[in-house]
């Protein structure tokens, strides 16, 4: 299952010096929040993505914790300052420790 | 003997009530005691505003959007969103930590609602500075599943 799961990304390529950009991004991820039941009535664990971090030329953006209640499937949009070209790198962490990372250029003109 | 074992029952029943009653829906005041727990101090109303459907057909993904005003500059931004659902099982939603890189204070994301009940936010800023806002959405098929 943990294979299936895709970040995706919609980042502007470029962009001006100073412009603040806004960033999308979803991960596939079921984010089985600990409530559900299965067929035989047994609590199926909790298993959800509980962060994401963003750098741009590594130095943080934004951190986000998340909980329970984001939904399956979590989007994810915010914007980013940049004065400089550079990469933004975002890594997401699930409840099993699995991450998955994913980057973008930006080109500053 | 008998006393005893009924005694015994009593105080497994309860314990049993004391951990259904964990897993029952949260009250506003859990939603209230962890947001105060995330940001210390009394927040104001105002900068901060959250967008959000009045009425949402699926509890499942409720889009929302959170802003707040700040000039995000080195000297005065947002240090921190806390969102809270008062009404679902477990309160908290999401924590965003900013810095000034990220020049905008704005979110988008989607969320979980179990019923018809309030989203608080709650803003804050680089000073210690709390402001928040809260909303009412109202909730046709709730999504935290059976």
């Amino acid at each position: 299952m943990v294979d299936d799961i895709k970040p995706r990304l919609r980042v502007p390529t470029t962009a001006k010096k100073g412009e603040v950009i806004e960033v999308k991004t979803l991960i596939t991820h079921p984010m089985e929040n600990g409530q559900r039941k299965d067929a035989a009535g047994k609590v199926i664990p909790r298993l959800i993505v509980n962060a994401l971090k963003v750098t741009y030329n590594d130095k943080p953006v934004l951190n986000v914790k998340l909980d329970t209640a984001v939904a399956a499937n979590p989007f994810m949009s915010f914007f980013v300052k940049v004065e400089e070209s550079g990469t933004l790198k975002f890594t997401w962490t699930d409840d099993e420790k699995n991450s998955w990372t994913a980057e973008s250029k930006v080109d500053v003109a | 003997m008998t006393s005893m074992t009924l005694t015994r029952r009593t105080a497994l029943a309860a314990i049993a009530s004391a951990l259904v009653a964990r897993n029952a829906f949260a009250t506003p005041d859990q939603a209230r005691e962890w947001l105060a727990a995330q940001a210390k101090g009394t927040p104001k109303e105002g900068k901060v505003t959250l967008k959000a459907p009045e009425i949402a057909e699926n509890g499942n993904a409720v889009p929302i959007t959170v802003s707040v005003e700040s000039e995000m500059s080195e000297t005065s931004f947002v240090k921190a969103i806390y969102i809270a659902a008062d009404g679902n099982p477990n309160p908290p939603v999401a924590t965003y930590e900013f810095t000034p890189l990220a020049g905008k204070a704005e979110v988008q994301l989607r969320v979980r609602l179990a019923q018809t009940e309030k989203l608080i936010v709650v803003a804050e800023m680089n000073d210690g500075v709390l402001y928040t806002v809260s909303r009412e959405i109202k909730v046709t098929i709730g999504g935290c599943g059976g």
